[in-house]
């Protein structure tokens, strides 16, 4: 499923919804998901999963062509972990 | 502002206020987005959302793993698990809003 029929979707199921509205909500939601985490926030959707950001730390990195030895920064990277539910009806559960 | 907890109704608010739907309308739209989501990935279909990232299934097969307390080995079924892909706008984002 792409992000077009996630919008179909929920337009079909609420047709006093403009079609132009299903997207902004849509988007809003993944917007906000994005802005919480660069925020250094969580986002947690109990039954769903969470997004969190995890840092990684500066480390010595290796360029894999020449083999030289590069300073790689500390950074910040976006995780999802699998809420429970979810993981549970993913298996038959 | 930084180390809070949004939840479906810190998301359902930000509908609330970008959309000018009622409170309860707005929870409701979240409720769905996430439930056709979990559908679809049920279904066994990956959801690719442009601009967000990706959900991916990913079948395991059976191990063997150790109960690491007890040094125990118990047999792990085979598994279906999620795996997620952020897309390079999510990274970037990420990367730069937390940056100091």
């Amino acid at each position: 499923m792409i992000r077009s029929e996630l919008v179909d979707k929920i337009a079909a199921e609420n047709p006093h919804l403009y079609q132009r509205d299903v997207e902004l909500i849509v988007a809003t939601i993944f917007d906000e998901i994005i802005d919480a985490m660069a925020n250094g926030d969580r986002v947690e959707l109990r039954g769903f999963g969470s997004f969190s950001v995890k840092k990684r730390e500066a480390r010595i990195g290796r360029n894999p062509r020449t083999g030289e030895s590069v300073q790689v920064e500390e950074k910040y990277v976006p995780f999802f972990k699998t809420g429970k539910l979810l993981r549970d009806r993913l298996n038959g559960g | 502002m930084a180390d809070q907890t949004l939840t479906r109704l810190d998301l359902a608010e930000s509908v609330f206020r970008e959309v000018g739907l009622s409170r309860n309308e707005s929870a409701d739209l979240v409720e769905g987005v996430l439930q056709h989501i979990s559908d679809a990935l049920v279904r066994g279909e990956s959801v690719k959302i442009s601009s967000f990232g990706t959900f991916n299934l990913r079948d395991k097969t059976a191990r063997v793993g150790r109960n690491p307390k007890t040094g125990e080995e118990v047999p792990i079924t085979p598994r279906r698990v999620l795996s997620f892909r952020p897309s390079h706008v999510m990274k970037d984002k990420v990367s730069s809003g937390n940056k100091r």
